[in-house]
């Protein structure tokens, strides 16, 4: 087994020193059409550590014996699969919220965090250690993801999961809504903000123009 | 990845038996939900007939919405070519299929597809509700129509006269949040509570005009800012289904009285 310093790097280092979404900018898709509400990219991010901690997992179980002809569609059978089991628990437990993500959660399937780890790390390693770079990488996700849901919710609707902060003209309030930041569009700046900040305090990972 | 995984059968071996893992977990999780999916589905529509009826306001759990929508609310199917009531059995009839179904619905021309919904069903159900006392209330109606991204799913009450909106929900939509997505927001839809759907003559009245100017108190609606083609979605959809296609030959007949007490 791994020593404990190496299972930080792997556990902590998605977070903030190799963001999936901030350095290797992967994942982008979902991050802008799932953060217009807190709650809803908070269930994202639960659906999305699921399933790459679990495909994860399950590839480098089984990745002595994975053809390499076909590793690829081997890897999205495994994580197909298994986003079609967190689409079902939505719909059976959680009906409201899977309604809104509808069709996002499907399309986990195609996020480039899930089979960028699988071919990444997940073919080269122990389960172990798979497991525990599924979820780095799912916390590094979930936190830019809350952190621009929170800026799109409170700047674009007045509140946070759901509950009004900000009093709104519209509701007799005095806030007038930015209603820019409730479109696609905004999302990339923020990203772009978040990478900006992050590289302001990690120079290192500033690329080489 | 040594090469004795490549071989041909070792190849075929892997893939078949992924394969039959994975269908067997996902078909046990499909089967195994299935029943509380259902529940939902249902339960979720129970709840948005009464709240478009205004019978249920604000949280309810899901026990009180059962009780109150057995205890209130009847579901007929009607035929929507002659505008009346069937004999079918509402449990065996599913609506949304029936749009897919060539025996259940047909093809419509560009020119009748005002809500751009493609094909019009024969058969539609209506929700007759009733109050405490079992006097009919209103009658609630699913309409649809496609919106700027979406097609857009609501139910509305009207009262017996079949020209009066009790009041409008939108359900199921994929609008932009914050622009077009506020057709869910009870201040915009609560704007329908009251108006008018037809002006004297019988002809559509009910018009979504610019926001702002909505002078007419009986038949005017203020559109939303930065939603315009999603309003117009909404015009639509008004326009195909309280025409001749949708639930115009019924609710002619809800005019003559055919509900009996209105």
């Amino acid at each position: 087994m791994a020593s404990a310093k190496e299972i930080k790097t792997v556990l902590f280092g998605p977070v903030f020193a190799n963001n999936p979404i901030a350095l290797q900018v992967l994942g982008v898709c979902s991050a802008l059409a799932v953060t217009t509400q807190m709650a809803t990219a908070l269930v994202m991010c639960f659906a999305l550590t699921f399933v790459l901690t679990l495909s994860n997992l399950f590839i480098s179980i089984i990745r002595n014996h994975i053809p390499s002809s076909v590793r690829i569609i081997v890897q999205m059978t495994i994580i197909a699969s298994l986003v079609i089991i967190v689409d079902q628990i939505l719909k059976a437990f959680a009906y409201e919220v899977s309604k809104e993500l509808s069709v996002f959660v499907g399309l986990i399937i195609t996020n480039c965090i899930v089979m960028g780890r699988a071919e990444a790390y997940a073919m080269k390693s122990s389960p172990g250690m798979s497991f525990l770079d599924g979820l780095g990488n799912a916390m590094g996700y979930s936190l830019v993801l809350l952190v621009v849901a929170f800026i799109r919710e409170l700047g674009g609707a007045g509140s946070v999961f759901g509950v009004e902060i900000l009093p709104l003209v519209s509701e007799g309030g005095w806030y007038q809504p930015m209603g820019m930041l409730l479109l696609a569009p905004s999302a990339f700046i923020i990203i772009a903000f978040f990478i900006w900040v992050l590289r302001t305090f990690r120079p290192e990972q500033v690329e080489q123009a | 990845m040594s090469s004795k995984n490549d071989t041909i059968s070792k190849t075929l071996i892997v893939v078949i038996s992924l394969c039959l893992v994975c269908a067997f977990v996902v078909s046990t999780a499909a089967v195994q939900l299935r029943p509380l999916q259902q529940a939902n589905m249902l339960l979720d529509a129970q709840t948005n007939i009464l709240r478009s009826a205004r019978v249920l306001d604000g949280a309810a759990s899901a026990a009180q919405v059962r009780e109150l929508f057995d205890k209130l609310v009847e579901e007929r199917i009607i035929n929507l070519t002659t505008g009346e009531f069937t004999d079918k059995d509402p449990m065996q009839f599913d609506y949304r299929a029936s749009w897919r179904d060539p025996e259940l619905s047909t093809q419509l021309s560009k020119q009748q597809d005002v809500a751009s919904i493609r094909r019009a069903p024969h058969y539609a159900p209506v929700y007759m509700v009733r109050d405490e006392a079992g006097e009919l209330k209103s009658i609630v109606l699913p309409i649809h129509g496609y919106g700027l991204w979406s097609t857009m799913h609501a139910f509305i009450a009207l009262e017996t006269d079949g020209n009066t909106i009790i009041g409008m929900n939108y359900y199921e939509q994929g609008e932009t949040p914050g622009l077009g997505g506020e057709i869910e927001n009870p201040r915009w839809i609560g704007q329908f509570d009251g108006k008018k759907l037809f002006d004297d003559q019988g002809n559509l009245a009910l018009t979504i005009v610019r926001p702002g100017n909505a002078s007419d108190p009986n038949h005017e609606i203020d559109g939303l800012s930065g939603a315009t083609l999603t309003a117009n979605g909404v015009q639509n959809t008004f326009t195909f289904w309280m025409g001749e296609k949708g639930f115009g030959p019924f609710l002619s007949k809800v005019h003559q009285g055919v509900l009996n007490n209105g």
